[in-house]
């Protein structure tokens, strides 16, 4: 079986995967990062949205191959030294998840939006979060909470 | 997903190679198509040859009178570029468009058009800016590369490794989308070119097409009277759970009356 190395939170990795081994399933089964979750596994739902090289990108539509030689970071990767990371924080203070199993894509593709577009308004959020799929918190506070990283992290 | 091999390709010649060998090879680009279609096991290749690190790929160009963009290069990469955005307007927002950020940050433009999907976007716009398809041994008008649902002039081995785009006087896109999905139920890329307006018409029919009668009228006037009265026939369109053909067929007059609205 192929040895796939890659960074992630980080961390130099290593382990082997059979070439259709998904990216999300080498995370959570042979790194155990069981943060970084599976909804639909059809590229629609947005719960496995991780960064590679940076970019947001739904790691059950990427080969863990694929990611051989990159830089990943998943939602165990974001709080510092036990302090939740400013999205993570306003998501709490929000009320920005229900039953959170969205959470972890939500957030990941919060951090990445922040990143790309300055001074975030709803519109551009919600346009934002095409590709992420809640079906509790009805979107609301999720919007509300980036809008409320996006203005603390900017400022 | 049945097994298959995974080779990743240094060169573009090392991916030639690749694909020459092997039962039944295929391309990886950005696999926000194929993933997909082998997950649902509709697609199982013997090998994947990832050719999405090739830098060979990855240029973006724009010369006095075209735009050639890299078959490798992102959605996300084109909806950005301040070259493409101030040379072809209409193309960079067609590209933020499709699908959702995290689609644009791995799909690439050659993948989009080698699949040739019937509801995919960037057909259109290769079509109304009578693009050129440059390949590893030649060269394809848009006109001549998409021949039907899924289907295009590309031979078994061949490699498109970039797409020349005519810079337009002024050009604009507008599609309905599927709301789930960002794919076109109908969407409509006109471009006005020194030599006449093209219209180019997708997720409507089971292949994009050039809508000549609306491109005539638009010849002698540019405005969305002009077509206000032409109509294309419900019986050539797809019909689906999304929207039935005479939806469709409704929706190709008020997208194309629309993107005439926003030309730029
Ligand atoms: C949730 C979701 C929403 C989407 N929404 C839209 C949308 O709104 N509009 C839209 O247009 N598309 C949409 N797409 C499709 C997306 O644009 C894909 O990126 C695109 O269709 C395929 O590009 P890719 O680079 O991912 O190709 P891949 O999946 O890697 O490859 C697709 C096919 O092209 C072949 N191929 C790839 N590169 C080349 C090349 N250089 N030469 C020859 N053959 C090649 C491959 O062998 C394969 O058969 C969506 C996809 C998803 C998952
Ligand atoms: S699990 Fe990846 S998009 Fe739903
Ligand atoms: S919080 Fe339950 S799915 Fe989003």
């Amino acid at each position: 079986m192929p040895k796939v190395s890659m960074t992630v939170n980080g961390k130099p990795v290593s382990a082997d995967v059979e070439s259709r081994t998904l990216l999300v399933h080498y995370l959570r089964e042979a790194l155990d990062l069981t943060g970084t979750h599976v909804g639909c596994d059809t590229s629609q739902c947005g719960a496995c949205v991780i960064h590679v090289n940076g970019c947001a990108v739904k790691s059950c539509t990427m080969l863990a191959e694929q990611a051989e030689g990159t830089d990943v970071t998943t939602i165990e990767g974001l709080a510092t030294n036990g302090e939740l990371h400013p999205v993570q924080a306003a998501f709490q203070e929000n009320h920005g998840l229900q039953c959170g199993f969205c959470t972890p894509g939500m957030i990941m593709s919060a951090v990445d939006m922040i990143r790309r577009i300055p001074n975030l308004d709803e519109k551009t959020i919600r346009a934002e979060l095409e590709g992420n799929i809640c079906r509790c918190t009805g979107y609301h506070n999720i919007v509300k909470a980036i809008h409320a990283a996006s203005q603390e992290m900017g400022s | 997903m049945y097994e298959f091999t995974y080779q990743r390709a240094d060169t573009l010649g090392d991916a030639k190679t690749k694909l020459g060998s092997g039962d039944d090879p295929k391309l990886l680009a950005g696999g926000q198509t194929i993933l997909p279609t082998m997950k649902q096991r509709l697609a199982s290749p013997s090998h994947l040859i990832d050719i999405g690190n090739l830098s060979e790929l990855q240029n973006i160009s724009v010369e006095s009178g075209h735009v050639t963009i890299g078959a490798g290069v992102k959605h996300a990469d084109v909806a950005s570029s301040a070259e493409i955005k101030s040379a072809i307007p209409g193309l960079a927002a067609l590209a933020g468009e499709i699908g959702d950020p995290h689609v644009r940050h791995m799909g690439t433009l050659g993948g989009s058009i080698a699949n040739n999907d019937p509801a995919s976007d960037y057909p259109a716009a290769c079509l109304g800016l009578g693009a050129t398809i440059i390949t590893d041994t030649r060269e394809i008008s848009a006109d001549d590369f998409f021949t039907g649902m899924f289907e295009t002039a590309l031979g078994d081995d061949e490699i498109i490794t970039a797409v020349r785009f005519p810079k337009p006087e002024k050009s604009g896109y507008m599609k309905f989308p599927n709301p789930a999905s960002r794919y076109a139920v109908v969407g409509v890329f006109i471009a006005q070119h020194g030599n006449g307006v093209k219209v180019a018409v997708t997720g409507a029919a089971p292949c994009v097409f050039r809508w000549s009668e609306a491109e005539t009228a638009l010849n002698s006037k540019l405005s969305a009277d002009a077509i206000s009265s032409l109509t294309v026939p419900a019986s050539d369109m797809n019909s689906d759970l999304h929207a039935s053909a005479e939806y469709r067929a409704h929706l190709v007059g008020v997208m194309a009356r629309r993107a005439i609205d926003i030309l730029s």
